[in-house]
C-alpha cells in the first residue's frame, strides 16, 4: 500500500469529524473594459460578463466536491472596485450598479458577490464618493453584494475624512437594516493596506493589477489545528509551532489540489491559496477553542495575544512551503458572532473590544463581526476604524474594521443574524467621546520606514 | 483514476464479500487490499481503479452508505491525489 493507515485514516478524519473545508472557490473578474459613458450599458456589460464568466463557476466546484470527496462549502465572486467602473457613467447614486451584481450573483447561484469597493487610502475621486455615499441604500437593497472601503496604506498613510465618513457610513446602514439588527454592515468590510487577491468574504475584490479572471481558493481548518494540539498537550511551544505548521501545510496542499482542478475546469488561471484559520459557528470549527487548548482558560486571558501571534505565523509558514502562491490575508480571522467559543468568552467577561483591539495587532483581519450598542456615536465608529487603520499601516498589515451598531439594542443583549454570520452578545464600547479628533480630517501621514525601535 | 477505499468496523461474516460486491457491481477494479483485525476491529484498505466505474460518483457514495450500514461497517472512498497532496511532498 502507498499510504499508511494512519496517513489516510487523519485524512478521513480531518475532512469527516474535524471539519477541514475549502471554505471557497472565488472567481475573480475583471470589470475595466464594462465602463460606459452611460450607466445603462455598463451595468448591462457587467451582467453579461459575469454572467459569462462564471457562468460553470458552481457546477465545476459541486462536480470537484463530489468526485474528490472534499466539502467546499461557498462559491463566489469579487469584481475590480465597483468605484473605478461606475466612475464614467456620470450617475450620482451606484445603487443600480449593487442590484446588477446582485442579479448576476443569483444568476450564476453565488452566495456572495464583493467588490462594491472604494480604495480612497489618498484621497477620493468623483466615483469614490459616489460609491461610499451609495453604500447604505445599495447594502440595504441587495441581498449577495458585499462593499469594502479601503482607508489606509503603509505609504499613503490614512485618509482621516475617510474614516470619519465611514463612521456614518456604518451607522446608516446599521439604520437601514434595523429589522434585521444591522445586518447590512455585516457585508461591508474597512481595510487598511487592502489585499487585491482575498478570496474571503466580504472583503474580497478584483484588484487592478489582478488578470482578467482569476481562481482564487480560501481554506479553512480550525477545527484540524485544534485536533491536532490535542495530540501534543503539556509540550513546549517548539512542538505546538511544528504542529501547526504541519497541519497548514497539509491543508494547503490539499487546497491547492482543488484550486488547480477548478482552474482547469473552468479554462482561468489559478491565482493563490489563502489558509486562514476561518471559523463558523458550528461547534468544532471555532478559532477561540485553539487558544483554550494552547491552555488559556478563554481567548481574551493573558496570553491570548502572545498565542495568536504563534498561531498566525504558524499557519504562515506551513501554507507559504505546500504553495508557491499563498496570497490573500493566510493566517487567523477572530470574529466574535462567527464563532461559538468567541461568543463563550465574551459572555464569560473574559473578551473585551479593548483586547480585541491588542490581538489585531498580530492576527491576519482586526475588529471582525462585532456587535455594538445601538446608540454609539458615529465619531466613537470612526475612532475604533482609525485605531485599527493605525495597527495595519505602521506594522505593514492587512486589519479590517466590521462592526455592527444594533439599532435598539445595549450592552449584554443577544443579536442573532443567523447561517455563517452566527450570532452573540452585544459588546462594550468607551463611553468616552472621539468627536473632536474625529472632526478634524486630513490624512495621518505615512509612517517613517527606518528607525523601528 | 485511483482512490483508497477504507473499510472499518465490527468483524463479522461478509464483510469482504459485501464490499466487493459493490464495487464489482460498480465496475470498479480493485488493485490491491490489505486487511487486519485489531481488537476484533476490521481494518480493510483498498487501492481501487475508478476508470471503468459505470456509476455516477453520488450512486456509489449512496450505495456504499448503504452496504456500510448493512455490514455495520463505515466505508469511506478518498481520492488517492488527496492523499498525494497532503501525505507526499
Amino acid at each position: 500500500m502507498v499510504f499508511t493507515q494512519q496517513e489516510i485514516e487523519e485524512s478521513i478524519r480531518m475532512f469527516r469529524s474535524q471539519k477541514l473545508d475549502i471554505r471557497t472557490i472565488t472567481m475573480g473578474i475583471s470589470l475595466r473594459d464594462c465602463a460606459s459613458d452611460s450607466g445603462e450599458t455598463a451595468r448591462r456589460r457587467i451582467y453579461d460578463k459575469i454572467c459569462r464568466l462564471a457562468e460553470k463557476l458552481v457546477v465545476s466546484g459541486e462536480a470537484i466536491s463530489l468526485e474528490y470527496g472534499i466539502p467546499i462549502i461557498n462559491k463566489r465572486i469579487s469584481v475590480t472596485p465597483v468605484a473605478m467602473i461606475a466612475e464614467a457613467s456620470g450617475e450620482k447614486n451606484y445603487t443600480a450598479f449593487a442590484k446588477t451584481l446582485d442579479a448576476a450573483a443569483k444568476t450564476v447561484g453565488v452566495n456572495f458577490l464583493g467588490g462594491f469597493s472604494a480604495l480612497v487610502q489618498k484621497g477620493y475621486t468623483t466615483g469614490d464618493r459616489a460609491l461610499i455615499r451609495s453604500i447604505p441604500q445599495a447594502l440595504a437593497e441587495t441581498d449577495r453584494v458585499c462593499a469594502s472601503v479601503n482607508v489606509g496604506s503603509t505609504s499613503a498613510g490614512i485618509n482621516m475624512d475617510a474614516v470619519r465618513q465611514m463612521g456614518f457610513v456604518v451607522k446608516a446602514l446599521a439604520h437601514r437594516t434595523a429589522d434585521t439588527g444591522g445586518l447590512g454592515c455585516a457585508k461591508l468590510v474597512i481595510f487598511a493596506n487592502a489585499v487585491e487577491d482575498n478570496p474571503f468574504m466580504a472583503g474580497a475584490f478584483h484588484g487592478v493589477g489582478e488578470p482578467e479572471c482569476v481562481i482564487n481558493v480560501g481554506l479553512s481548518g480550525p477545527g484540524v489545528i485544534k485536533s491536532a494540539l490535542e495530540s501534543v498537550r503539556g509540550e513546549s511551544f517548539d512542538v505546538v509551532a511544528e504542529t501547526i505548521k504541519k497541519t497548514a501545510f497539509k491543508i494547503t496542499r490539499m487546497g491547492e489540489l482543488v484550486a488547480r482542478e477548478a482552474s482547469r475546469r473552468l479554462g482561468v488561471p489559478f491565482g493563490i491559496i489563502d489558509l486562514s484559520l476561518a471559523p463558523t459557528p458550528a461547534v468544532g470549527d471555532s478559532v477561540a477553542r485553539i487558544f483554550q487548548e494552547l491552555g488559556l482558560e478563554y481567548v481574551g486571558a493573558p496570553g491570548s495575544t502572545a498565542a495568536l501571534a504563534l498561531l498566525n505565523d504558524a499557519v504562515k509558514k506551513g501554507g507559504i512551503m505546500a504553495s508557491s502562491h499563498v496570497g490573500g490575508l493566510s493566517g487567523a480571522f477572530i470574529p466574535v458572532t462567527e464563532d461559538e467559543g468567541m461568543v463563550e468568552a465574551v459572555q464569560a467577561g473574559a473578551l473585551s473590544l479593548e483586547k480585541l483591539e491588542a490581538m489585531t495587532c498580530v492576527c491576519s483581519v482586526g475588529l471582525d463581526m462585532i456587535a455594538l450598542p445601538g446608540d454609539t456615536p458615529a465619531a466613537t465608529i470612526s475612532g475604533l476604524i482609525a485605531d485599527e487603520a493605525a495597527i495595519g499601516v505602521t506594522n505593514h498589515k492587512t486589519t479590517a474594521v466590521r462592526l455592527i451598531p444594533v439599532p435598539g439594542k445595549k450592552v449584554g443583549e443577544w443579536v442573532e443574524f443567523g447561517g455563517l454570520l452566527g450570532g452573540g452578545p452585544i459588546m462594550a464600547v468607551s463611553r468616552f467621546s472621539s468627536l473632536d479628533f474625529i472632526n478634524r480630517g486630513g490624512r495621518i501621514p505615512a509612517p517613517v520606514h527606518s528607525f523601528k525601535n | 483514476m485511483d482512490a483508497i477505499v477504507t473499510v472499518v468496523g465490527k468483524d463479522q461474516v461478509g464483510i469482504i464479500a459485501g464490499v466487493t460486491q459493490e464495487l464489482s457491481h460498480a465496475g470498479i477494479n480493485i488493485l490491491t487490499i490489505s486487511q487486519t483485525i485489531l481488537d476484533e476491529y476490521f481494518t480493510m484498505i483498498m487501492k481501487v481503479d475508478l476508470g471503468g466505474m459505470i456509476l455516477a460518483r453520488q450512486e456509489l457514495n449512496a450505495r456504499l452508505e448503504t452496504a456500510g450500514m448493512r455490514l455495520g461497517v463505515q466505508i469511506t472512498l478518498i481520492h488517492e491525489e488527496v492523499l498525494n497532496a497532503m501525505h507526499r511532498i
